[in-house]
């Protein structure tokens, strides 16, 4: 079918053209996809965090809307975007606008690395998880301009506290996948995955159990989430960085910290989880599975994303929130040099040949 | 022609940026320019087949520095830096010096000759990709460079330590 | 993957230094008393200095290269840490910033002086400039409550940055020009391709000769170094006016006659306006000053000024004697800076000129000791400066140089009026005030060593000029 339209197409302008028109038309369908299904999925991973939290207190969580209160996102959804816009006085404008824009678009641009089932990713890059860290530090942006530009002490504390938080985690998150780039011997997620697949374990999180603890409690901080969400410390904070936001560019923020939840599930699951795949040994004990179609093994990847989503929900509704100087504690002298012991001893085992 | 059109692009960007960075009153509004003039170089990068350089230009500089950066902007005062003034006084000198340097190395350019090129060409890059080239450089025939540039930043943490961290007068 | 060891017998001062500056840093946790570190610098010193004997020879793909040029320079700036660790104890007392990590840091900063020394390419040249500066301006600044010492560090750092700034200017044009960033290779590739003439080579010569003048203060881009000197600790004035400056000057050898060795008319037109503005400027300008380590600033960027000449004859003769040169500098300006730091006590700076009053009434030795490193830098007989000086015009005056030897001699009287002036004062007037003198084992030593450094070359000059002549054969 493809074939027939570029040919219709390349009668008009020509061969190359064509094949350019339609790969950015496939492209665009892509993007669309993924947005689409991420933002579904944000939807009902609010409405699944309610229910988890809601059961582990002993409460049913929402009902009403819906059966078992499954439309609730939708009505939250709606609710936001009939608030009103509400821009206080002593804002900087410009930059309180913008704020919003750049959190959640620094969120939905990672989705476009991220591969959910071979062959599938919008961008197939070569330096894809680069990328991911890099488009995770610009989010930070977002939070500390929402907070400067309100001119509300309590957005500001909060976004100062963010930026310190996300820039110190962030370079414990970058060590921690450092062993995986050395076991992998590639930046690209897809290979990532592929050299994953083809490891006795099937996991990198066997070999790696070291970075992969600390990208797991990095992952926390990153996503300001508890027991290190000191950035929107509601008790403290007043919700932080966006108390002074509302209606739709509120939801922004909210749309953004679970969309930022997904991708850290995802790149904790492509990176240490073995992505789409099943570890090889089960495959070759059921061998009917590999006849099964590319797109079946989203499945795969999105129970093993849903593992880490639950993770941290089942960790908000344990733990407590820790101090500042803890967080920065943990963050510098104990990951930090967790993840660096952790890339010397992958980089002595990858030379002497056992990786 | 098409990149020729993406140099030109990056290239006017990046001076107009830049001036931006350097004229705007609030600081943290230059911030905000300059994290944008962070992309653009890295679009410049990325151009030149560069693309880990691209991603590291994004991930340490407009990720790392540039809040860093921010960080320290936030807590100035405002109004008091939006009460001077932008341009210093000496301006006419510095824009003279400026201009004839311009003036200089535009015209000396005429007189570019292509050095000798190198055995990494685009396609041998793309085959062996550029991060597998330039770590492989790095750590051979680069190692020395490489080392010192170690040391340099151990210098930057103690001297940060030495002059922000120590209690005055021990 | 198989890993090729390099050749590391080139590279071990080098690397005994880099351990002993990370040993230090992490000694100074248990290490309570802070004169012990600046012993184990010393030791390390008479190791490293040992191993430099046998080190010549070329390593890292010819990026890294020991010859006697790189040894002279390099025993120039052994000479410069041992004085400087000798005289800072005392300092760092009284000011109350003794802290170890100032022995880490000027091991560091003469690391990289050493591996300037030794780039035989321009990015390990960059990179060791860089070492050096980024550990001078940490040191600059040390003392953190004086506003003074905060600017000196600050203007050092951005000038420096800015200097940083026009050399990788420059090395990027002489990379798009020659493909290479080897200095042998990039004058293989001008001598054969014909680049003699082309403008686009000028303009990054003139883009390192004014990353260069930076780093030895030449005229006009010497405007960091006066507020530098005054505001750094003076142990630390004394340690810049001659480590950073030698280095430059090794960079600048290596550079320009090896690099640019076959283009030589076209960079001395750059050097000689350089060469006579900064003798011109800095000994004017010495004229007036008030305070004593501005003076000396401005003293030393007249000295930068008279190397130059050595510089621009470009034969082996005017490279040794500004080898000679640098030799003799080290000891009688750390010397006189030595005194500096005798006369400063607790609530008493005793940085100014009127200070010295009388300084020959109430302490007659340290005035005798001034005395002779103010005659030294002046240039008179028998002092090792008038040796030096000598060497130097002469080189320049059998290269064809004459008439900015006459400028140099000229603006060489001019000084002697201020550097006099110290004697003048200490001889001739009343003591206003008596003065406390804060010695130690340390400065005693040090200015033991400099002084018996100036008269003994002054009297024999011939070994020092016989050694740096023998560096330059190797070059």
């Amino acid at each position: 079918m493809i074939s027939s339209v570029t040919s219709f197409l390349a009668s008009f302008v020509g061969e190359p053209m064509a094949d350019m028109i339609l790969n950015i038309v496939i492209i665009l369908i892509k993007v669309a996809v993924v947005i689409v299904g991420t933002l579904l999925h944000v939807a009902y991973a609010t409405y699944w965090e309610r229910k988890v939290i809601g059961h582990m207190q002993l409460r049913l969580g929402p009902r009403e809307v819906g059966p078992f209160g499954l439309l609730q996102p939708f009505a939250d959804g709606v609710k936001l975007f009939f608030k009103e816009d509400i821009i206080p006085a002593d804002a900087d404008k410009p930059i309180f606008y913008l704020a919003p824009v750049i959190f959640f678009t620094s969120a939905l641009t990672s989705l476009s690395v991220l591969p959910f089932f071979d062959g599938f990713a919008v961008a197939n890059i070569n330096v894809g998880l680069l990328f991911l860290l890099a488009m995770s530090s610009l989010g930070a942006y977002g939070i500390v301009m929402s907070g400067w530009s309100a001119g509300s002490k309590y957005s500001f504390l909060g976004g100062l506290r963010s930026a310190s938080q996300v820039i110190s985690y962030e370079i414990a998150m970058g060590l921690s996948l450092v062993g995986v780039m050395i076991m992998a011997g590639s930046l690209n997620l897809t290979e990532i995955v592929r050299a994953q697949y083809n490891y006795p374990t099937g996991f990198y999180a066997i070999p790696q159990i070291l970075g992969f603890f600390v990208f797991f409690v990095a992952m926390f901080a990153e996503t300001n989430r508890l027991p290190f969400d000191l950035p929107e410390a509601e008790s403290e904070l007043v919700a932080g960085y966006f108390t002074e936001y509302s209606g739709f560019r509120f939801a922004m923020f909210f749309l953004g910290e679970y969309t930022g939840m997904l991708i850290m599930s995802s790149i904790g699951t492509v990176c240490f989880l073995g992505g789409w795949t099943l570890p090889k040994f089960v495959m070759e004990a059921l061998p009917f599975l590999s006849e099964l179609p590319n797109f079946v093994w989203i499945v795969v990847f999105l129970a093993k994303v849903y593992v880490f989503m639950f993770l941290f929900y089942w960790v908000r509704a344990t733990l407590p929130r820790y101090r500042y100087d803890q967080l920065m504690n943990i963050g510098w002298k104990l990951l930090i040099p967790l993840a660096l012991v952790n890339v010397v001893f992958s980089g002595t085992l990858k030379i002497m040949g056992w990786f | 022609m098409l990149q020729q059109l993406f140099f030109g692009y990056y290239a006017f960007m990046i001076i107009i940026l830049s001036l931006l960075v350097v004229t705007r009153g609030n600081p943290v509004h230059s911030v905000m320019w300059m994290l944008l003039l962070f992309f653009h170089i890295a679009g410049l990068y990325l151009f030149l087949n560069a693309e880990f350089i691209a991603a590291i230009q994004v991930i340490v500089y407009a990720g790392a520095i540039l809040v860093l950066f921010l960080f320290v902007v936030l807590l100035l005062n405002l109004r008091e830096e939006l009460s001077l003034r932008q341009i210093a006084g000496s301006w006419p000198a510095a824009f003279f010096i400026v201009a004839a340097l311009f003036i200089t190395v535009t015209a000396a350019l005429g007189a570019y000759v292509q050095g000798p090129v190198g055995s990494y060409s685009i396609e041998a890059i793309r085959s062996e990709t550029h991060t597998k080239a330039l770590g492989r450089l790095l750590y051979t025939e680069y190692l020395f460079p490489f080392e010192i540039a170690s040391l340099i930043l151990l210098v930057a943490v103690v001297g940060a330590v030495v002059l922000a961290k120590r209690k005055l007068r021990s | 993957m198989p890993i090729a060891m390099p050749n590391l017998i080139p590279v071990m001062p080098e690397l005994v230094m880099t351990g002993v500056a990370i040993i230090l840093l992490m000694a100074e946790l248990v290490i309570k008393r802070k004169e012990t570190l600046g012993f184990l610098s010393l030791i390390s010193v008479g190791l490293i200095s040992y191993l430099l004997l046998g080190s010549a020879g070329t390593t890292f793909g010819g990026m890294f290269v020991s010859d006697g040029y790189s040894t002279f320079f390099k025993l120039i700036f052994m000479a410069n840490l041992v004085l400087t660790v000798l005289i800072s104890p005392k300092y760092l007392q009284t000011m109350r910033i003794n802290f170890g990590e100032y022995y880490a840091l000027t091991l560091f900063a003469t690391l990289g002086m050493m591996l300037m020394a030794s780039a035989a390419d321009i990015i390990v040249l960059y990179l060791g400039l860089e070492l050096m500066a980024l550990s001078t301006y940490v040191l600059a600044g040390f003392i953190r409550y004086d506003m003074k010492s905060n600017e000196a560090a600050i203007k050092y750092l951005l000038l420096g940055a800015f200097a940083s700034a026009i050399l990788l200017y420059g090395t990027s044009l002489i990379y798009g020009l020659t493909g290479t960033t080897n200095l042998r290779d990039i004058a293989v590739y001008i001598t054969h391709n014909g680049l003699a003439k082309n403008p686009l080579l000028m303009v990054s010569m003139i883009f390192f000769a004014v990353a260069f003048s930076f780093k030895i203060a030449a005229v006009p881009f010497h405007m960091w170094a006066p507020d530098a000197y005054e505001g750094a600790p003076t142990p630390i004035t004394a340690f810049m006016s001659v480590g950073p400056k030698a280095a430059g000057f090794a960079v600048l050898g290596r550079v320009f006659l090896v690099a640019f060795g076959s283009v030589k008319t076209d960079w001395s037109v750059i050097l000689i306006p350089i060469a006579v503005l900064t003798m011109a400027i800095g000994n004017i300008l010495a004229l007036s000053q008030t305070n004593i380590k501005r003076m000396l600033a401005y003293s030393s960027i007249a000295h930068a000024g008279y190397m130059l000449l050595g510089i621009i004859a470009g034969t082996p003769a005017g490279i040794s004697s500004v080898l000679n040169y640098m030799f003799i500098y080290a000891f009688m300006n750390i010397g006189a800076f030595a005194i500096v730091i005798m006369l400063r006590t607790e609530g008493f700076a005793g940085e100014d000129i009127s200070d010295y009053e009388g300084l020959g009434k109430t302490h007659p030795t340290a005035a005798a000791l001034m005395l002779v490193f103010m005659f030294s830098l002046t240039g008179i007989p028998p002092m090792a400066g008038f040796m030096g000086k000598f060497y130097l015009f002469m080189s320049a005056i059998n290269a064809g140089y004459t008439w900015i030897v006459i400028v140099a001699v000229l603006f060489s009287a001019i000084s002697a009026y201020f550097y006099l002036r110290i004697v003048m004062l200490m001889y001739m007037k009343e003591p206003k005030e008596v003065i406390q003198l804060n010695t130690s084992p340390g400065i005693g030593l040090a200015l033991a060593v400099t002084v018996s450094a100036v008269i003994l070359i002054g009297i024999l000059p011939a070994k020092v000029l016989a050694l740096a002549q023998q560096a330059v054969t190797s070059f």
